[in-house]
This record gives C-alpha cells, structure tokens and sequence, in this order.
C-alpha cells in the first residue's frame, strides 16, 4: 500500500485545470453535452472484428500551432499535447510564462506506434526467403523514417508538451499500463501536500486506433469483439474497446490558486495505489476494500467513477466490491469512452472535477441496473482505477468547502 | 547523537547498498576494478549479424545468459541482479520482503523483432503479411506470455514480487536521465515521510538491432567501429558519438534514522537533486544552455551547498559533439574558472551509454568514488578538444580527496537531472 499522507500538515489541492480532447469531442461543454445524452462514438467495423472508439478530430493548429511540430509527432503525441493545452487553457496559464517555466509535469505514458507498412513489407520478405544475415538491419536502415523513434519515445508526449506549450518545471514520464495513470497523480498530489511542488500537470493520451497496440491486447484475448455492449453489460463477451483520448489536469496547492485568483473546479483529496498479485480469486476485490478504507471519510452523498475495463476476472471482482457499496451512484467511465490505458484515471478524476463542478454525476448509461440516477449534487467523488492486469488505485475528488 | 535531518529539516537520505552491472562485469568489485584500471568493456556486436549497420559495436552484457533473449528479458534479469547485490549489502529485511516502495527506470517497453517474427511464420507464407493477418493469429492463448511480456509495466511487476516491495510500483522514463529520476522519486518518498527505505533501480538491455538502427538514423552513434574500444571519446575533438551499452545499477536509500537506528553500514548520503526541462528542440539542448545550468544549480540548492563545495563532477560525457560541448557550457557557466579545474570524468568512456541505466550506474560509481577516494579516468583521450578545457582525468584514474560529487544526466526529449552525492551530511 502507498499513501500519500505526510507526516507534516499538509497542503490542500485543487483541480484548477482540466482538457479533454477524446472520441466524444474535445472541451467540458462537449464531454458534458455527450455524457448526458448518453452518447457513444463507437467504431465497430474499421477494425473488425475489434471494436474502438474512433477520436473526434480537432483542429491541431488551434493549440499546436507550428505544423513541424504536428509533423515531429504521432496521433498520440498530438493527442496528448492537444488535451495538455486545453487544460492549461482551463487553468488560465496558457502563456503564463512564469507559472509555465516552474510548473512540474507527470505524464502517464504508452508509447510507439510502429510503421506498420515498414514492419508487414520486411514480414512479408522473410516470409518469400528472404533471410540473408543483415536483411532486417538494411530495410530497417533505409525504411524508418529518421524521426519515427522519437515519436514512439514514451517521455516524447512529455517532451512535446515542454515544446509546445512551455511547461519545463520538471518532466517526468510513468509508465506500466492503467497504474502509471493512478501513479501520475499519486506522485503529483504528495509532492505539493508535502510542499515538494507548488503545481502541476498531470494526464495521458492514447490513440485506440492502432492495430499494433491491438496486437498486444490480443495476445491476452483482452480485446472486445463483434458488438459492443456497456461495461456491465459484456456477459461472456469479456474484454475491452480501446479507447481514444488526451485528458490532462492542472492541480496545484490552495495557497497557490488563492493566490493567482484561480477558480477550482473541485479538491483532489487522495490518491492510494497498490499491486495485487492476483494469484487467487478475491484479491482484486480485497485490494480495492483495503484501499477505500485508506481514501478518507467518506459521506452520504458520495458518487463512484470507475474505469472498470470489462476485461475478466479484474471487472467482476470489481463489481463484487461497489456491491458492497450501494450506496454510492457508479459510472463506468469505459462505457463512453472505452479504455484508454495509461489515460482512464486522470480521465476519471476529470470527469469527477467536471461533475462536482457542475453540480451534478452525469446519467447511468447500463442497462443491467449497476449504475443508478443520482437527484443529488456529489459532493464527493471516488475514482478507481483497476488495470485489466496488474494496479489498483483510487482517488477522493472532493467539492470544496 | 548526529542530526537525522538536513539544513531544510528534511529527513537526510542515505545509501546503504549498491549494485551494479555493465558491458565489463557484474557487481562492484568487478566494475570498480576495471573501471579504475581504464579498461573499456565496448565490442563488437556478436548477439546478431551487424551486415548493413554503420555502427557494429556496443557495450553489450553477452555474460548474463537469457534465453529466449529479449531486451525486455536482459533488462529484467540485469534489475534483478543488481537488486539482489544491493539489497544483500544493505542487510535490509528478509527474502523477498523489502520494506519500501520501488523506483524502476526501464526503456520503453515493445514488442520485439523476434515475436513478431514469430506471428509471421504463425500465418504462413502462403498468407500476404498485415496486421490483420497478425491479430488473426495472436488470440486464443497461444502467445498469452507475449502480453504479460511487453507490457510496460511487466519488469517492474516482476521486480516488485521478488523483492516484495511495498504498494504500486513505479517504472519511469525521462530517457538518458531515467536513472537519476528513479533515485530522485526515491529520495522524495523518503523526504516526504512515505518511506524509511526505497529501492531504486534502472536497466536497460536495449541492444538490438531497430534500437541501434534508430539510434543511428539521428546520427547519434560512433561509428569509429575499429578498435571498438577506442570508440567512445568524451570531450576529445574527435568524437564521433555514443556507443549503446547495456547495464543497471541499483541502490538502496534509507532515512538516516532508520539506518542508524538498524545499524546499517552508511555508504553515502544523497545530498540534493535537481532537474529541469528544456523546451528547445527534441533532441538537442537549449544554445544559451540555460535548462542545464539551472537545473544544476537547482540539485546545488536542494543540496543546500554551493558549486565550491563540490570536488568531482561525473559527467554525462557521451561523446557526442553537441552532449560534451553543452555539458561544458552549463558546468563552465556555474562553477566559473574551477571548472577549468575540477576533475570531471565521464564513466561513458568505458562502459558506453547505458541509457535508461546510466544515471544509477553512474550513481553507484560517483559513490565508489567517495568510498576508495579515487576518481576513475577518461579513456581515449588522445586528442583535446580545446573548445572543452576540461581536466578529464585523462586515460588513468587518480587518487584525490572526494567529499562531495556531481552526477549529471541529460536526455532526449528535454530530460535533465543532477544528483549531488556525499560521505558525509552536509
């Protein structure tokens, strides 16, 4: 277990900035138009028999305006940079140089997508004889394009976001799958409660429409196939829709909102993490009780955002857990957008400072019954995160007082 | 009874054991040894056919056996063992339970030419090769291992269940800096009170051929390929490049109090770390070398010490033209004349640039430095470059008082860290 509670009192945080450019559009107005019109943008047949869900294009140049810089990057890069700028646009510090140039950074990150023609035209040689000693280092050398590496580079969406949009405080990448998003903001909330750091932006973008990153996912049989259905609707159809989107928040102590006049949209609170080893049945479900009863207080007029993947047995040992708390109205944020990896917490916590913000959880989208209505304003909020895999995390996203 | 914290009433952190493996040996007997004597653990490359490749040797770890390889299964095992010899001189906790979160710097983990070689042959060659072709064939748990294998997360889940690290483990990448940021996060748990011990770790068995390709296609690789020994010359007017080298290097940070009060051998004290971004380019650094002086500057003030105080600078020392010339602009910049003075040695010389490891393996060996009270040299030094009027430590190592040293990281992407290492609290 990983707590993030210092010894010393520590700094209350705030969500002061939040982007979101993903398959249902970009900005809070569209997210919140598209959530409460239970509206899904799902692609069932471009990669079929997988399903994903396709990203809503944007015009790039309105916050990557240098088109070399669109060019050095990959659909997930730009993504990511894209989503980045609309959360210090959110934030108010979009060209506050000063705030930019101290501002620290934690980006939760996959990587590369491979040229794809480079890598089937040299399969598709060795497959006719080709096998002389060197082929695959001649085609390498003379196919890649120079640059490609550095759009695959994990800490390269964090490098682009140093270039683009100036912040240069510290740039620090995680990775290992939906964790290193729990991780991002665990890091980046103790080291401002403890006085380490004053603000910074944390998120992650992934681009779903990848059949190399479909590759991976398939090994495991992970993928969701033929039809899509809600999360808690997937029944023997177990799996997830990878998902496509950039979501970015700027999170900084009170103090330091208070000072430079900010509006917040809500407090982040906590963020626990742990690793289950998943040997037995059961784990999950003992891990996510472990750490909700490490969250902090939690009232009666609580909600749940889960980025429950649909991928078995991690979603119903999940679901045996929120059974245990009916209490709380969930929503599975992997129905909307699918799973975005590295990219569903900070997209939970996202959704969470949106909902507080306006007043109000977004509607049930699942026909089983799971999720129900809530009348009420939440005024408190946990995200969870249970990788398809391996991690368990969970935040407390709280109204202000 | 000595103060358990620092000037800024922070916990001071402590290292209480190390472990190291690169291209000339595994642990720091070995390493230490060959080091100081100026030995170059560079080669040709043997692991795969280097027909075609304008650079054909690399500081490759050809003594580990891994089997079936990948660099994905060389990185674990180098984690592995350098965590094992770290954890056994630290004496902390018992088998595979340690008690503290894990730091593990790690390339980027992918899919490698080898399987996907694999899922060919799976289709056929009576089958035109695409992705469609390759997902048909990649479900159904005949390659389940592949998914436990390259996801990002797989080293540092294996590590954290070996070593029975505390809570969720953390794999980072900051590029060639990647080492320094997992000792950072480490020194910031421990600071902060999260933590009395942290494990941190970082490995990168990245020779194989795209990785080397991808490297050269920016031109960033020596291709003074004969003798390979003689390719890496940091701050010489004849380097060409780095050399891709494998290796890990791990240590074992304590509170001060917790390892005083367990009675544990103190090997160092990591005193300050500094980073800073650079938003110039991708690839290479600022002209005005503004990032990398402050971000010096900023592991000095965390260290609460000044430039003076600092007596060896283990450099990043690449040996690439623009590396070695920005490195001098940034070190001249802070330390003024002495920087004509203080020996600054790049360890690179020998070992070659173990990526996401060097700044750990580079830790390890500022702090042996400490320890034996002698710095280790500059191999291949023949020809100064009179741009860089560094004292190397040219070509043989040197006994010297060392009380405080300077380990500089500095990668793509913007990526600078510094670590401020000492034998005693400061």
């Amino acid at each position: 277990m990983t707590e993030t509670k210092s010894s010393n009192p520590a700094a209350e945080v705030w969500i002061t900035g939040i982007g979101l450019a993903t398959s249902l559009g970009e900005g809070l107005d569209a997210h919140w138009d598209a959530l409460n019109q239970r509206r899904i943008n799902v692609d069932e047949k471009g990669f079929a028999p997988y399903i994903v869900h396709p990203w809503a294009p944007v015009n790039f140049d309105s916050q990557i305006p240098k088109k070399g810089d669109q060019r050095q990057m990959e659909a997930w890069q730009r993504i990511g940079t894209y989503a980045a700028g609309l959360a210090l646009e959110s934030a108010g510090l979009k060209g506050n140089k000063e705030i930019l140039a101290r501002m620290d950074m934690i980006v939760a990150a996959g990587g590369g997508e491979r040229d794809l023609a480079v890598d089937c035209n040299i399969l598709n040689s060795e497959a006719k004889g080709n096998s002389a000693p060197g082929f695959l280092n001649e085609r390498l050398m003379n196919d890649l394009r120079p640059t490609l590496f550095l759009a695959q580079l994990s800490n390269l969406l964090a490098g682009n976001i140093a270039i683009v949009h100036g912040v240069t405080g510290s740039s620090r990448t995680f990775m290992g799958e939906e964790a290193a998003g729990v991780d991002a903001a665990r890091i980046a909330l103790a080291r401002i409660a403890a006085g380490q750091s004053d603000i910074a932006l944390i998120g992650g973008s992934q681009n779903g429409e990848r059949k190399d990153l479909l590759v991976l996912y398939e090994f495991g049989d992970f993928n969701l196939t033929d039809k899509f259905a809600p999360v808690w609707a997937r029944g023997d159809n177990s799996g997830f829709a990878l998902g496509s989107g950039g979501a970015f928040l700027v999170i900084e102590s009170r103090a330091h909102a208070e000072a430079r006049g900010a509006k917040p949209y809500a407090r982040l609170t906590n963020v626990v993490a742990d690793l289950a080893r998943r040997n037995h049945p059961g784990e999950v479900t003992a891990t996510l009780e472990k750490l909700w009863s490490k969250i902090g207080r939690l009232g009666n007029n609580g909600a749940i955002i889960t980025g429950a993947t649909g991928a078995e047995p991690a979603t119903t040992e999940e679901r045996t857990f929120l059974g245990e708390h009916p209490d709380f109205a969930v929503r599975a944020s992997g129905t909307a957008f699918g799973h975005t990896m590295e990219t569903q917490f900070p997209l939970g916590l996202a959704l969470a400072a949106l909902s507080i913000s306006r007043g109000a959880l977004f509607p049930p989208n699942d026909p089983t019954g799971l999720e129900v209505e809530m009348s009420s304003p939440p005024t408190q909020i946990v995200v969870i995160g249970t990788g398809h895999w391996r991690g368990e995390g969970m935040a407390l996203v709280e109204a202000i007082k | 009874m000595a103060a358990t914290r620092d000037k800024f009433g922070r916990p001071i952190v402590v290292v209480t054991g190390m472990g190291v493996v690169t291209s000339l040996g595994s642990g720091k007997a070995d390493n230490w040894k060959k080091l100081t004597a100026g030995e170059s653990g560079i080669r040709t490359i043997t692991r795969f056919p280097t027909d075609g490749l304008k650079t054909t040797m690399a500081g490759t770890v050809d003594f580990i056996p891994v089997e079936p390889f990948s660099s994905t299964d060389l990185s674990e095992r180098l984690g592995e063992l350098v965590a094992e010899e770290a954890i056994a001189q630290a004496g902390i906790g018992t088998k595979s339970d340690f008690p503290g979160p894990l730091f593990l710097a790690v390339a980027p983990v992918e899919v490698e030419w080898p399987q996907r070689q694999e899922l060919g042959r799976a289709i056929g060659a009576s089958t035109e090769v695409d992705y469609d072709a390759m997902l048909r064939v990649s479900g159904g748990g005949k390659f389940a291992q592949y998914h436990r294998r390259f996801l990002f997360g797989s080293v540092a889940d294996h590590l954290a269940e070996k070593f029975g690290t505390k809570g969720s483990p953390i794999s980072l990448s900051t590029a060639c800096a990647s080492g320094a940021s997992a000792i950072q996060l480490g020194v910031e748990a421990i600071r902060r009170g999260e933590a009395d011990a942290a494990l941190c770790v970082a490995t990168d068995g990245s020779v194989n051929p795209e990785a080397l390709v991808r490297f050269s296609l920016l031109s960033a690789l020596s291709t003074h390929n004969e003798p390979p020994q003689a390719a890496v010359r940091p701050f010489s007017k004849n380097r060409d490049g780095f050399v891709m080298a494998e290796g890990a290097g791990a240590l074992v940070l304590e509170s001060y109090e917790a390892a005083t009060a367990r009675g544990a051998q103190i090997l160092g004290i990591l005193a300050g770390c500094g980073e800073l971004a650079d938003s110039f380019h991708r690839t290479r650094s600022s002209p005005d070398g503004k990032p990398i002086i402050g971000c010096v500057r900023n592991a000095l003030s965390d260290a609460g010490i000044v430039s003076d105080q600092i007596d060896y600078i283990n450099a990043h020392g690449t040996g690439t033209p623009e590396n070695d010339k920005m490195e001098y602009l940034g070190i001249s910049s802070v330390f003024g004349e002495r920087a004509k003075q203080i020996p600054v040695s790049s360890n690179k010389s020998m070992v070659g640039h173990t990526l996401s490891a060097a700044g750990a393996v580079e830790a390890v060996f500022s702090l042996l430095t400490l320890e034996h009270q002698r710095i280790p040299p500059t191999i291949n030094y023949d020809i100064p470059d009179p741009a860089i009027p560094f004292d190397v430590v040219p070509n043989k190592a040197r006994d010297a008082r060392v009380t405080a040293v300077m380990s500089n990281s500095f990668g793509f992407g913007g990526q600078n860290a510094s670590l401020i290492l000492t034998r005693e609290p400061v």
